[in-house]
């Protein structure tokens, strides 16, 4: 009967307040982040401490959306999952009628399309997620793709969504990306970028890589740690050659 | 005026149909497949209808895929039989699919099966099956010749009787035929 009543209503200075602490939800969700490589992008995410009898495998923040298409959220998990299972079957459809692979554009505006319908619909309240999704354009580019809750949609080099501190890694990014890193380096600025919010381990963090062509890769968990113990290591030395420079 | 038919040996499904693609008294082409892959182990030769076949067969295979990606894992021979027969009878009663399928499939501990089905979603796991016209020359034939546990060879002679039989005495001329096989492996082409 009312459910022709917005939830999402206008605020007299012109925020959508609604919007707003969905994005805060997001705040509060643990950190993706995702790279640009020169042939590569890599998306890392933070792997919340799980209970102690909750099977942590369950716990997936990296999904498939179609064979070339993988997606990374950030916020409610409930909300994410109803939103993948939305772009996969959209995914599915487009193939159905186009004979052919929806490109990493188009996936990105129809979660963004749908992600701003929930905002402008009566008895709905936002998505509160926000989603990074990733692959390769027909040139074989790479492509990274951002969503927010109030439904922007966004192709960046490198950004970082959720966690408990999104703009400080965002800005160790400004700072630390370079274009065409190759796999390797693109692999340890992911680390390096989760390293300033999650604390230190390899079964804190988990890591995908995509390349062209490919299937998705996750990091096995023995070569992420030596990647960790490797970049804690370097910031050691580097923190003692700046003591030992002050104090001579 | 499609023919398909198909056998279980040992470790393997063959498939076979022919290529032709006609209308009324036409022939479009002679390399139509009408064996479709619907993931790495599964293989669905459909017949009928030419535009329920295309249109049934692509929906099924999008579907599939789905599952898939939304449950991490394929769906089973069986469930996907299942699966068929259900979007099948649906579909029944409303807008019916005049598609006859033969599924041939290995699961994942490496058994084979054959599942016939035909439009009015009537579903069987057979030993060997054929559909369309075909059915009344190459069933007796392999009635007589099937045995349990044949080897690929075998398999294959007993294709080649089917397609002699029906060069013989079909009144329809259909000279060349797809055969594909799915086993652990995956599944093949093979060439005649």
């Amino acid at each position: 009967m009312s459910y022709d009543r917005a939830i999402t209503v206008f605020s007299p200075d012109g925020h959508l307040f609604q919007v707003e602490y969905a994005m805060e939800a997001v705040k509060r969700g643990s950190a993706v982040v995702g790279i640009r490589g020169a042939n590569c992008v890599v998306l890392g995410v933070e792997r919340k401490a799980v209970a102690q009898l909750q099977d942590p495998r369950t716990i997936r923040k990296i999904a498939k959306l179609d064979d070339h298409l993988t997606i990374a959220f950030a916020g409610f998990t409930a909300d994410a999952r109803v939103l993948i299972e939305k772009a996969r079957i959209e995914a599915q459809s487009y193939r159905l009628t186009c004979e052919d692979a929806p490109s990493i554009e188009y996936m990105a505006r129809f979660i963004a399309k749908t992600q701003q319908s929930y905002t402008q619909r009566g008895g709905v309240r936002p998505f509160g997620v926000s989603s990074m999704i990733a692959g390769f354009d027909s040139n074989q580019a790479p492509q990274l793709y951002l969503t927010d809750p109030g439904g922007t949609y966004s192709a960046w080099k490198a950004n970082a969504i959720g966690g408990r501190n999104e703009k400080a890694v965002q800005e160790f990014l400004e700072k630390n990306w370079t274009a065409g890193l190759a796999d390797t380096d693109a692999l340890r600025l992911v680390v390096r970028a989760l390293l300033e919010v999650v604390d230190s381990g390899a079964k804190n963090m988990e890591i995908a890589i995509l390349r062209p062509g490919a299937a998705v890769s996750m990091i096995p968990e023995a070569e992420l740690q030596s990647i960790i113990t490797d970049i804690e290591r370097e910031q050691e030395e580097a923190k003692k050659a700046t003591q030992e420079a002050q104090s001579s | 005026m499609d023919s398909i038919f198909g056998l279980v040996g040992n470790g393997y499904v063959l498939l076979a149909a022919d290529a032709a693609a006609a209308r009324s008294i036409l022939v479009f082409k002679h390399d139509e497949d009408k064996i479709r892959q619907l993931d790495d182990k599964k293989l669905m030769a459909t017949s009928g209808v030419a535009a329920d076949n295309l249109n049934f067969g692509e929906y099924i295979s999008k579907n599939m895929k789905l599952y898939e990606l939304n449950n991490d894992v394929k769906m089973s021979p069986t469930a996907t039989a299942n699966y068929i027969r259900g979007e099948l009878a649906t579909a029944l009663r409303k807008g019916p699919y005049q598609t006859n399928i033969l599924l041939g499939a290995v699961d994942d501990d490496n058994n084979v099966s054959l599942h016939t089905l035909d439009y009015m979603a009537s579903m069987a796991k057979v030993s060997f099956g054929a559909q369309g016209y075909a059915s009344n020359f190459v069933l007796s034939i392999l009635d007589r010749e099937w045995k349990p546990e044949l080897s690929q060879e075998e398999g294959l002679e007993i294709i080649r009787k089917c397609i002699h039989e029906l060069h013989t005495r079909f009144l329809i001329s259909q000279p060349k035929f797809v055969v594909k096989v799915v086993d652990h492996q995956g599944t093949r082409t093979i060439p005649l």
